[in-house]
């Protein structure tokens, strides 16, 4: 039960879209894009959140489509966790989005909503950090292609109205050995401890978090330690240890003595695994 | 363009029947099933998706029809548990004593319902992931798991 | 006959798998007003003013009750508990006022635009915080409250409710016999009962006063009997219905929203209003399962017989009293566990928290003192180098000794717990070791835990079936006791099928409750069903045959000594072949010129609880139940030492049935509460910060066991039989939770080799207090 009246639109094209949030915000009211609903419905009935109207963008074409296209793969931003999952396309950005909340809410959440909501997990960014994944924006002038890691500061960086429309990945990215270890307080459905995902190139690992820190992060200095010659796993592991441990976040999720001590573990796990695919 | 802005009549097709029913932007597919269309077999658990309870199918999956806008359904299959006949799952859970209160048993049944009809192969670690959505207080889940695998895999 | 002790199913099966089964959230009438909640955001303050200007200029608003419309206070054994909390609030979530409107989404919206001043107080965040010197006193006037018992001790000037004490043999005696010393101390959390359906209820007064609840209750006599007593209503003015429930676990024995429902209608007029928790006022506003706080000190010889016991238990009651005064009689009464321990000193004290309150809990406080009890055992054999279910097998309880309240213990009255053991082994292949290397890390291990349970009901708790017949000679059954997923109704309509050793499709079960026409049934809690309900419904078919034999003999021309009922008829035993049908006779007979003598046939049967006592204060002598259902239980897990996580493999109970009524649905109910308790044991937990501020209000992060996380259940039982029950059969539907939050300490205890004395063990836990040690 949501506690408050606000309106549908549920626009055919990204312009449609941006036009008519634009007008809304200048009506003084307050739009909200709409991609699966569950963060927005959720919050709203808890009183954390309110708008006048939501802008559905599941009716727009580019925002809901999944292919192949130029040895690029296209993920529009209203596609669901499992669509993603069930494609098999991405199988790292598949395996995420497969241990994000639970299946039937896959099912609704899209990997727009999960990128551009309040929560501070946003799992699937991990897979398209790692992987120079880029961002479709439009806005004002149109599209504009921009990448993730340039875009996503602790949060993505949109001007007012911006809509996130589809995510591309070039796809000799989705055939690289990859490393995706989700850790929990004690539940399989639960918010994360930490979550990491990783992947080799080229004999170079690229790794990013969620859980560690209030958003999703990936780290030059971390991936310079992890990839930093002539150092034993441990001496790595211990440097990354050193270097993040003040920032580790503390929550009845998990104190950041124990996150620390399972990131260290985690880590462990993962240099082993990827180290088994050389 | 769809637009709504206040309380409309909107039609949905649910069960296989076209309905009309009156509701607002901010009424939920749950709340319109039940108090709309009096289909109360989905139930109210938590209303914050975490549950299971109230899952319907729409267009062949499984969904939490408390995180859903019923606006969004326009021109969308919906299947609720009334609208299973003699689907094998229902015997299954009456057979494996698959539920005690029964409050969650409609939930469950949906999304076992969606799973064999997208994934009749299911092996046991898929079928985990679409279960694992539901919660029963009730049961150990090892009759469920007997309902499920007997259909599955029988 | 094959109605008892087969696998019958439940009556309802069918409507609960086609979405027709109806629970009273699902009675949603349209015109109805509803009602919401207005919950406390502070765990303990001063309220300095409720302003409900705004709220109430809201369009469709009809009422808004604050804590000054109604300043009546309520509970069970002390009325210490307001309806609406008036200058004070004592736990987060709790009601501090009540809007009235004509649809949820204004009633929620005018919630949002009351405005509440408060002062915050200190909260008092622990038991062991509330027993310090100088804690703020959460109710300063407990000594001036109404107490409906002279059987509860309040104590002045302090957070201590109630006080219950055990005094059995001769304590220096016992320690001077003891070899061995262990002790502990434990802590084990507040948790949720979570079920299904969250707690509802609607209230209307028609015109002429009377007063009609629709409510999902254990409790719909009670209810009943409380708004007469409180509200001063004549009690046959006041109909409560109570449909199928979904799930209770004891939640839904209290009175709760029925208070507020009532002053909701009663404030429109009598209109027709329903309130219902939210999911997340159901976990921080409704009761929940108490907290606890326990010292248990055990001295033992050489052969691992206990001698001696001292035990300090502080029972978190939150806010308010309510059920806890029973609660921490509950842990007395069985403060030794199914074993003999001749000397023995228990105190067990109800503390306020400024916590929500607790309230009865699948158990009944048992799981969380066999969590203390079972981990003292284990610490035992471990100190005596002893097989723990060895050291079990040696303390079990048996005919010639006597419980803690000295009640005299008999095979009839508890049953046999070495047998329990011995299966136990076997299903759970105790012999292959309890602790298995795995490499990389991992261990298997296996931990046992051993129960005994008895009611603990009032002393005169009662019963009633009434049982009318259809034309046909069908039956129709109508009791109190509310369907709440347990069977229990099936397992009624089983039992009056085999005393008339008739076909059980030819009883009807309704699966309402309505207290104007079903007789009284004191609560469907305590797996008493079968046993209170059980006795009455054999009475009621012992009087429906000897009528339907007087019939049949003045049909038959006989004596009625000479007649038996089978199959629907009364027979001649001599000659089976000359009989009358049931349909011939049970709606008066008929002769073919159209006189009519005898009237309908009804049968009758009622049930009371005897020869309980209450307990004396300064001992604690005196029964406080009939009889106990006692068993043995395992968890196996695989642990893995790297990370500190484990995964279940198997749980195993051999439970004393007495007799296996219905052996499927038993196992389920056994298993289910196998499943909670490894939920307990593992994971759930009421989070409070510092200030008392619960922060585990919702399914995210009140977390659950999920399908697939179980591990695979075993159940087995063993029958000695309970003379005083129906056909031999303990009560048993809570019970499978009671050993299994012990067995999985003991596990990871043995995994880590470090005492795991806290619950719930998540890695983290386990984690830190290996650490702490190292």
């Amino acid at each position: 039960m949501i506690p408050f009246k606000f309106e549908y639109y549920k626009p055919d094209t990204l312009k449609e879209a941006f036009d008519l949030y634009d007008y809304i915000k200048g009506q003084g009211k307050t739009p909200l894009y709409y991609g699966g609903g569950s963060e927005i419905i959720t919050m709203s009935r808890a009183n954390n959140l309110h708008m006048d109207a939501v802008i559905d963008l599941k009716g727009i074409p580019e925002c809901c489509r999944i292919e192949m296209l130029d040895n690029k793969l296209i993920i529009g931003s209203a596609v669901t966790l499992s669509q993603i999952s069930e494609s098999g396309l991405f199988p790292l950005l598949g395996q995420t989005a497969a241990r994000i909340a639970d299946h039937t809410v896959q099912c609704r959440l899209t990997i727009g909503g999960n990128i551009c909501g309040t929560i501070i997990y946003k799992e699937t960014l991990l897979p398209l950090m790692i992987c120079e994944s880029r961002a479709v924006i439009y806005g004002k002038n149109g599209k504009r292609e921009v990448q993730i890691n340039q875009i996503f500061d602790k949060k993505l960086r949109l001007m007012p109205g911006e809509i996130l429309s589809e995510i591309i990945t070039d796809s000799n990215y989705l055939s690289f050995p990859y490393v995706h270890v989700k850790k929990t307080k004690s539940d399989k459905i639960a918010y994360p401890l930490l979550t990491v995902a990783a992947i080799k190139k080229d004999n170079n690992i690229k790794i990013a978090f969620s859980g560690l820190e209030n958003h999703p992060f990936r780290s030059r200095e971390i991936e310079s330690f992890i990839n930093g010659e002539n150092m034993s796993d441990d001496d790595k592991i211990n440097r990354i240890i050193g270097f993040q441990q003040s920032k580790v976040l503390d929550d009845a999720e998990g104190s950041s003595c124990y996150r620390t001590f399972v990131l260290k573990n985690t880590l462990e796990n993962t240099l082993k695994m990827l180290e088994k695919v050389k | 363009m769809i637009k709504i802005s206040d309380t409309s009549i909107i039609e949905l097709d649910v069960n296989g029947e076209k309905r009309k029913v009156v509701a607002e932007p901010s009424d939920t597919l749950l709340y319109t099933l039940r108090t709309e269309l009096n289909l109360t077999g989905a139930k109210p658990g938590c209303e914050n998706g975490d549950c299971g309870a109230c899952t319907v199918i729409v267009d062949g999956w499984s969904v939490k029809s408390c995180i859903v806008l019923t606006v969004e359904m326009i021109g969308h299959k919906i299947t609720t548990i009334e609208g299973l006949k003699n689907a094998p799952i229902q015997k299954a859970f009456v057979e494996k004593w698959g539920f005690q209160c029964g409050f969650c048993t409609s939930g469950f049944i949906m999304v076992c319902h969606a799973l064999a009809e997208q994934h009749p192969e299911a092996d046991e670690y898929v079928t985990e992931e679409w279960l694992q959505s539901n919660l029963c207080r009730c049961t150990s889940y090892q009759e469920i798991k007997e309902a499920v695998t007997s259909i599955l895999h029988p | 006959m094959t109605i008892l002790g087969n696998d019958i199913l439940r009556k309802e099966a069918w409507n609960k798998v086609d979405g027709t089964a109806k629970y009273n959230i699902d009675e949603d009438v349209k015109s109805i007003l509803h009602a919401k909640m207005l919950t406390s955001t502070y765990a303990h303050a001063e309220i300095l003013s409720v302003d409900v200007t705004e709220a109430l200029k809201e369009e469709g608003v009809k009422s808004i009750l604050t804590g000054k419309d109604c300043n009546l206070l309520f509970g069970d054994f002390i009325d210490d508990r307001p309806s609406l909390a008036t200058d004070r609030v004592r736990y987060y979530g709790e009601p501090v006022a009540l809007v009235v409107a004509d649809c949820e989404q204004t009633a929620h919206r005018a919630v949002n635009m009351i405005r509440v001043d408060y002062r915050k107080l200190p909260a008092v965040n622990s038991v062991s915080d509330a027993l310090k010197e100088g804690a703020p006193l959460i109710h300063e006037n407990l000594m001036s409250y109404n107490l409906k018992s002279k059987y509860v001790y309040p104590q002045r000037n302090s957070n201590i409710f109630h006080v219950v004490k055990i005094r059995k043999g001769d304590m220096n005696a016992g320690w001077n016999k003891s070899k061995v010393v262990v002790e502990g101390s434990f802590r084990l959390p507040q948790a949720d009962h979570a079920a299904m359906e969250v707690r509802n209820a609607r209230a209307e007064i028609l015109s002429d006063g009377t007063v009609i609840i629709n409510t999902s209750t254990q409790a719909p006599f009670n209810i009943k009997e409380n708004l007469s007593k409180y509200f001063k209503i004549d009690e046959g003015k006041i109909v409560v219905h109570t449909p199928l429930v979904g799930g209770a676990f004891g939640g839904k024995a209290a009175v709760y929203l029925e208070i507020l429902a009532y002053l909701a209608s009663r404030s429109v007029g009598g209109r027709p209003v329903k309130v219902s928790d939210s999911r997340e006022e159901d976990i921080c506003s409704a009761p929940c399962k108490m907290g606890l706080e326990a010292k248990i000190k055990l001295g033992a010889d050489d052969s691992g017989i206990i001698k001696a016991a001292e035990m300090t238990f502080l029972i978190d009651g939150g806010a308010y009293s309510t059920i806890s005064c029973r609660l921490a009689k509950a842990i007395a009464v069985d403060c030794s566990g199914p074993y003999n321990i001749d000397n023995l000193q228990c105190d067990c004290l109800g503390v306020y928290t400024n916590h929500t309150y607790s309230t009865s809990f699948r158990g009944f406080s048992h799981a969380e003192h066999a969590f203390c009890m079972e981990r003292m055992m284990d610490k035992l054999a471990l100190k005596l180098g002893l097989d723990p279910l060895e050291i079990r097998s040696r303390n079990a309880v048996s005919t010639g000794h006597s419980s803690p309240t000295q009640v005299k213990i008999t095979r009839s009255n508890t049953g046999d717990l070495t047998a329990c053991i011995e299966k136990l082994k076997t299903i759970i292949d105790w012999d292959e070791g309890n602790k298995i290397e795995l490499g990389n890390g991992k261990v298997r291990t296996k931990g046992v835990g051993c129960f005994w349970k008895t009611s603990d009901s009032p002393t005169d708790a009662a019963s009633g079936v009434l049982l009318t017949f259809n034309s046909d000679g069908s039956i129709n059954i109508n009791c109190g006791v509310v369907e709440i997923g347990s069977g229990s109704k099936t397992v009624l309509a089983q039992i009056i099928a085999e005393r008339l050793k008739m076909p059980l499709s030819k009883i009807n079960v309704s699966m309402n409750v309505n207290t104007q026409t079903s007789p009284l049934h004191w609560k469907t809690v305590a797996s008493m069903s079968t046993y209170m309900a059980g006795n009455a419904a054999l009475r009621a078919a012992d009087d429906l045959i000897m009528q339907l034999k007087t019939a049949g003999a003045s049909i038959i021309k006989c004596s009625t000594e000479a007649l038996d009922v089978a199959d629907m008829r009364v027979y001649l035993k001599e000659d089976p072949a000359i009989y009358v049908h049931f349909r011939d006779i049970v709606h008066g007979i008929k002769d073919t010129n159209g006189n009519a003598t005898q009237g309908h046939i009804f049968g009758r049967g009622s049930y009371i609880m005897s020869r309980l006592t209450e307990l004396a204060q300064e001992t604690g002598t005196g029964k406080a139940g009939s009889s106990w259902t006692l068993g043995a239980q395992a968890v196996e897990i695989e642990f893995d030492r790297t990370d500190y996580t484990y995964r279940f493999v198997r749980a195993a109970a051999v439970i004393d049935m007495g007799r296996t009524l219905n052996p499927k649905t038993a196992k389920g109910l056994i298993m289910g509460g196998m499943n909670m308790g490894l939920g307990l044991g593992s994971r759930e937990e009421f989070l409070y910060g510092e200030d008392g501020v619960m922060k585990s209000t919702s399914f995210r992060t009140y977390k659950m066991m999920r399908y697939g996380e179980n591990p695979e259940y075993i159940v087995d039982f063993v029958e000695t039989p309970d003379l005083s029950a129906p056909f031999g059969a303990r009560g048993m539907a809570e019970h499978g939770i009671i050993g299994i939050p012990g067995a999985l300490g003991n596990a990871i205890s043995l995994a880590v080799d470090t005492d795991i004395d806290m619950l719930p063990s998540t890695p983290e836990y386990i984690w830190n207090k290996v650490r702490s040690l190292k």
